[in-house]
């Protein structure tokens, strides 16, 4: 149903003028339906123009971009149905709620979808008992409320649609580590329990490592690495080399290895470099 | 060396709430130095900042800037030449058009002379490795870059404290890591107060001195290696500590005896390297 296809997309800005500029390149890929991807890449390697192709956004200037084996730029009603199915959640989209209470807000993208009243209460409600925004604050006007709960109201905004796929850019950037753990804790949360497709695009290799399964690490418009977290961290120099982080925990793994102590085993998680030292020491006292 | 900024026994309350924000906070800080301070959101860090530049007076105690009472109105006009701030958001702070203009816009609000300006400006954008862009327009920059010419605009006036809340919160690690190792230089080559407002404790590792807040409450003060190395201290306040730390603080329970303030990359990897040979 929500499998997304990408084939062979590319995207060109201000194609034809002085200001030409490939943002992607020949990208081919398939998501399957529920599975849990992560984004990661500079500022400027096309990740964010990638995910505006996946909800038709933007057009492509070559390839094109299936979902559930549906062109979703056949025609303009595939255009627009897409944006249900596929979910976008913005950098910064506290930025963009504007109505007078936390309820309309959240309810506005169901009330495009043109469902009756009962249905949008039922998607408002569900939406936020998701994100963990109490029905104390519906009436209340989400201008005044905290930064992370902002976050939060207008994630649920994208949710209320109950899009099969969601894709969320930098869920966290601007929060503190509570409002963070807070944001992805629900992420997860909606994921399990409706077996959505979630698509994170983060700068934190932290939360890239632990929470997905599937990385894609974007370099200069194109994938550079496709693979599970455990596949993409064996391989941390390559990273290093793109000019990415490193997970802590990896970094640390790989200043060992400099000093002559190889660990075994990919290492990108707190708890496996822990298990690798204790094992390393181990194997040295025998 | 003396204080140039003096907390003693600060209390405020927001006219609109009924808990305090800062609840007696006694702090010295010395001319010179670069100080972290860190906390959770609502902990009182950006409180604690706004107080340096009388854009907030206590509502009992005083504070003193460079020997200056901020709640004394007319003072305010010195303490704010002494006292430059930086704030989260570059998009809201840059006002000119062209990146030149945008840092000479203080300087020139202070009557400076023509030529002082000039001479102010250039040093300041190279201060920050943003001369090249002089001619540039500030909203085709990226985030760091932008945050980088809000902290020359505020350089060019030549305080001798700069307190930057959350400068980095908006950026990308790269933008982060720019900013960062900016504020430290003007420190370090400068001789110039720093106080950062962070939640992103890496960024505190190169201070010279950590303050950690809670509730309103300086909970914890001392050399990042000294402070993180309380590791429950941090924990009990919803902090995480540097992943070095936590590695060693975990592994001397499972009977390593590592040093706990190896806090930088290399030393905790220096330590385990001889423990494990």
């Amino acid at each position: 149903m929500s499998e997304i296809r990408v084939e062979n997309l590319s995207h060109i800005y201000s194609s034809g003028t002085p200001f030409e500029k490939t943002a992607i390149e020949n990208i081919d890929l398939c998501i399957p339906e529920g599975q849990f991807v992560g984004l990661i890449g500079h500022t400027g390697s096309g990740k964010s123009t990638f995910i505006q192709h996946l909800n038709a956004l933007l057009s492509p200037t070559g390839g094109r971009v299936l979902c559930g084996g549906e062109d979703i730029n056949r025609d303009k009603q595939a255009r627009r149905d897409v944006k249900w199915k596929v979910g976008l959640v913005f950098q910064y989209p506290e930025y963009q709620l504007f109505e007078e209470t936390v309820y309309a807000d959240i309810a506005f993208g169901p009330k495009n979808m043109g469902l009756s009243k009962e249905e949008i209460d039922e998607r408002v409600r569900e939406a936020a008992s998701f994100v963990g925004v109490e029905e104390e604050l519906f009436q209340r006007s989400p201008l005044e409320m905290s930064g992370g709960q902002k976050r939060r109201i207008a994630i649920a905004g994208v949710i209320a649609m109950r899009p099969g796929v969601l894709i969320l850019d930098e869920p966290t950037a601007g929060l503190d580590p509570a409002g963070c753990r807070q944001v992805l804790d629900n992420i997860c949360r909606y994921r399990k329990e409706t077996g959505s497709t979630v698509i994170i695009v983060s700068h934190n290799m932290d939360d890239a490592a632990r929470l997905t399964e599937r990385l894609l690490v974007f370099d200069h418009g194109r994938v550079a690495m496709d693979g599970t977290p455990e596949e993409i961290f064996s391989r941390p120099q390559e990273l290093v080399n793109i000019g990415l982080a490193v997970p802590r925990a990896t970094a640390i793994a790989m200043a060992l290895e400099k000093r002559g102590i190889k660990l075994a085993g990919s290492i990108y998680t707190h708890e496996q470099l822990k298990a690798a030292i204790l094992k390393a020491r181990g194997a040295g006292a025998c | 060396m003396s204080s140039i900024i003096s907390f003693e026994g600060v209390h405020f309350t927001y006219p609109e709430d009924e808990l305090e924000s800062l609840c007696g906070i006694d702090l010295e800080i010395e001319e010179g130095s670069f100080v972290a301070v860190l906390g959770h959101n609502g902990s009182g860090k950006s409180t604690l900042a706004k107080h340096m530049n009388a854009i907030l007076v206590p509502s009992s105690g005083r504070v003193l800037i460079n020997g200056l009472n901020t709640a004394d109105e007319s003072q305010l006009i010195g303490i704010r030449r002494c006292v430059g701030m930086v704030f989260q958001n570059p998009d809201n702070q840059i006002v000119a058009n062209v990146v030149e203009d945008d840092v000479a816009f203080a300087p020139e609000n202070l009557g400076v002379p023509t030529e002082e300006i000039r001479r102010r400006v250039d040093q300041a954008l190279r201060q920050v490795g943003m001369y090249e862009y002089r001619l540039h327009a500030p909203h085709l920059l990226s985030g760091g870059q932008k945050q980088r010419v809000a902290i020359a605009g505020v350089i060019a006036m030549e305080p001798r404290i700069i307190v930057l809340d959350e400068p980095t919160a908006m950026l990308d690690p790269q933008g982060r890591q720019e900013v960062i190792s900016t504020v430290s230089r003007l420190c370090r080559e400068n001789g110039m107060t720093v106080v950062l407002i962070t939640h992103h404790m890496d960024e505190c590792v190169g201070a010279d001195r950590l303050v950690v807040m809670s509730n309103g409450r300086i909970v914890a003060d001392g050399s990042p290696a000294k402070v993180f190395s309380q590791v429950e201290l941090m924990h009990s306040e919803g902090l995480d500590v540097p992943e070095t730390t936590r590695l060693i603080y975990e592994l001397n329970q499972e009977g390593f005896r590592l040093p706990m303030d190896a806090l930088a990359l290399d030393a905790c990897a220096d330590a385990l390297a001889d423990a494990l040979k």
